[in-house]
């Protein structure tokens, strides 16, 4: 068995050692602890039960459909940010990256100032079209892209900016317009990027809280998501609460592990 | 298709102004040291680097308004820079579809001109399991494919092993000569060069130093750059008849009869040392002091400074019989025969 030291500069400080070894426990704890409470003779009858399955479709369903929206908008924004120069652009990318570190909760009021019944747009989306946005499935769906959008953006930039620029160069030098080369040559070298970055977006989409409750409100079968529930089950049915967190720790972990070429190693 | 531009791309630390013209068929190689401009003229002569001046004129036409997909241009890159997600039949298949070919008309034609370039059987394969060699075939294939009008390559050779080199090189002479545009061709080999191309272009901080057909070149070097890379001594001088002085207060005799400024070269097997003075009284002797000894292929080189730099090859039995060291006094003597002038 390998022992700690070795390294050839010399002993771990315990000054270092002590504190890691405690963050490490406070990190693993929790998750050990939650595994250790989880009732496994009754987890299938649980999950089976109707209210759990309906949160966990309308929560996969709405961050799936969350990352689409921010794939669709948030690869050319971020194509954008990272090949065309124009004024402004450090303040866009500093925009960009404000729901990052807004809490969600702010999001969801600011969501519900512009696109509410009475909102900027939300009024004339009402009078005009009968659209109504909040308290939707919808309104959960842009609560999750308002989220998650920043991750896939912040990815697939880093992709596009670390990508050879000097194929596309090639590209163009074979008769090949912008948009050719974006489809044909920048497209299919950053993939791996936009991959890792739609799945970072799609699990911020699916833990989504704040931005959720505030937008979109808690309506099991409409916009009940499995947060909002694990939530609210925790109050009625600690038990049904700790299901739902072992299934969303599961479904990160999975995430993980699907990521970990790119971010792990 | 001719070719008549005056690129000038003016950066902080770089400058480049330089005019460069080619007949149709042509292949016109840019020659010069690391950092020259060599690269930077074939980025403009593309328009992947925006000219500050100048202009690029094709047949008479100037296209320095078009951006690069507009431009009737072929380029080979330094390290080709082969798609990495396309088979090599779709890398030469790229340009087709560009422009405007439907994807199985384009796919028959890119095997076409692979197989034009000896590659028949390689059109499935990834750029990444591609040879060197191979991979800078596709690249041939891929701007050739386009029908240029102007093909332009990035130090094509640079990449290879010595081996493939040569291989590849006499093969990439035969499709230059089938090619009808003008081909212009940067490299710092000057084998490259003079193999490759029709004329030589040498460029040194931006500027065109010296023109003209290889050989020509390689016969009458202008610059110190050119001197090396043809191996030959050089030096500036002022000529009255077949005697020549130069700089440092020496005065040679030349095979050919000047008068006024002149260049003069000699190359360093023509030079011969003695630890003595030799008998007689040859023209073209001096005393000098060996600064370094080295080797130089199957000779050694022994460089001669004060009063005049002078690089002079010797056998290494030469070296072992006169007591070659450095930091020692020589005679050193130069037939006039192998001494030339021209005018500077």
């Amino acid at each position: 068995m390998k022992t700690i030291s070795a390294s050839p500069r010399g002993r771990v400080p315990w000054v270092l050692l002590v504190p890691a070894l405690l963050g490490l426990a406070f990190l693993v704890l929790p998750l050990a602890g939650l595994l250790i409470r989880t009732p496994w003779p009754t987890m299938g009858t649980r999950l089976a039960q109707p209210e759990v399955r309906d949160a966990l479709g309308l929560s996969l369903f709405t961050a799936t459909l969350a990352t689409l929206v921010c794939m669709v908008c948030g690869v050319p924004l971020a194509w954008l940010l990272a090949r065309v120069s124009f004024p402004g652009l450090r303040l866009v990318r500093a925009l960009v990256t404000v729901p990052l570190v807004l809490p969600p909760v702010v999001g969801g009021v600011a969501l519900l100032l512009v696109l509410g019944r009475r909102g900027l747009v939300g009024r004339w989306l009402d009078s005009a079209f009968g659209i109504t946005l909040p308290f939707t499935t919808a309104g959960v769906v842009l609560a999750e892209a308002f989220v998650a959008m920043p991750f896939l953006v912040i990815s697939v930039e880093g992709a596009l900016r670390a990508a050879d620029l000097r194929y596309e160069e090639a590209a163009a030098t074979l008769g090949a317009s912008r948009w050719t080369v974006f489809r044909r040559v920048t497209l299919p070298l950053v993939a791996p990027g936009i991959v890792a970055g739609g799945i970072l977006c799609w699990a911020r989409a699916l833990g989504e809280f704040g931005a959720t409750i505030t937008f979109a409100g808690n309506f099991p079968g409409r916009t009940q998501t499995m947060p909002l529930a694990v939530y609210l089950a925790l109050e009625t049915d600690p038990q049904a609460a700790i299901v739902l967190s072992v299934v969303l720790l599961a479904v990160s972990v999975a995430v993980l592990a699907g990521l970990r070429d790119r971010w792990i190693s | 298709m001719s070719l008549d531009a005056h690129l000038v791309v003016r950066r902080p630390a770089f400058d480049l102004d330089l005019a460069l013209t080619a007949a149709p068929g042509e292949v016109v190689a840019l020659l010069g040291p690391n950092g020259a401009g060599k690269t930077t003229a074939l980025r403009a002569l593309a328009g992947l680097a925006p000219l500050s001046a100048g202009f690029v004129r094709l047949d008479g036409t100037d296209v320095r308004a078009l951006p690069t997909e507009l431009r009737p241009i072929g380029m080979v890159f330094q390290d080709y820079l082969l798609f990495p997600h396309l088979s090599a039949v779709d890398n030469v298949a790229f340009g087709l579809r560009c422009h405007g070919a439907r994807k199985g008309a384009a796919r028959d034609q890119a095997r076409d001109w692979l197989s034009r370039v000896g590659l028949s059987g390689c059109e499935a394969k990834r750029p990444g399991e591609l040879s060197g060699g191979q991979a800078q075939r596709v690249a041939l294939a891929r701007a050739l494919a386009v029908r240029p009008r102007l093909l332009l390559l990035d130090e094509p050779l640079a990449a290879l092993d010595a081996h493939t080199r040569l291989e590849v090189r006499s093969q990439l002479r035969g499709h230059l000569a089938d090619f009808g545009g003008v081909a212009v061709l940067v490299t710092h080999d000057p084998l490259d060069a003079m193999v490759l191309a029709d004329r030589l272009v040498v460029i040194e901080s931006g500027r065109s130093v010296q023109e003209g057909p290889p050989a020509q070149v390689a016969r009458h070097p202008r610059t110190d750059f050119v001197a090396r890379l043809v191996g030959l001594n050089l030096y500036r001088g002022f000529a009255s008849g077949h005697t020549v002085a130069l700089d440092p207060g020496i005065t040679l005799d030349a095979a050919e009869s000047l008068d006024g400024p002149v260049f003069l070269t000699f190359p360093p097997a023509a030079v011969a040392l003695f630890r003595s003075r030799p008998d007689g009284t040859p023209r073209n002797l001096w005393r000098t002091r060996i600064s370094m000894i080295e080797r130089h292929g199957d000779r050694i080189r022994v460089h001669l400074d004060d009063p005049l730099a002078v690089a002079a090859d010797v056998t290494a039995a030469a070296v072992a019989e006169l007591g070659l060291i450095e930091d020692s006094q020589v005679w050193a003597a130069v037939k006039a025969t192998e001494t030339h002038a021209y005018p500077a």
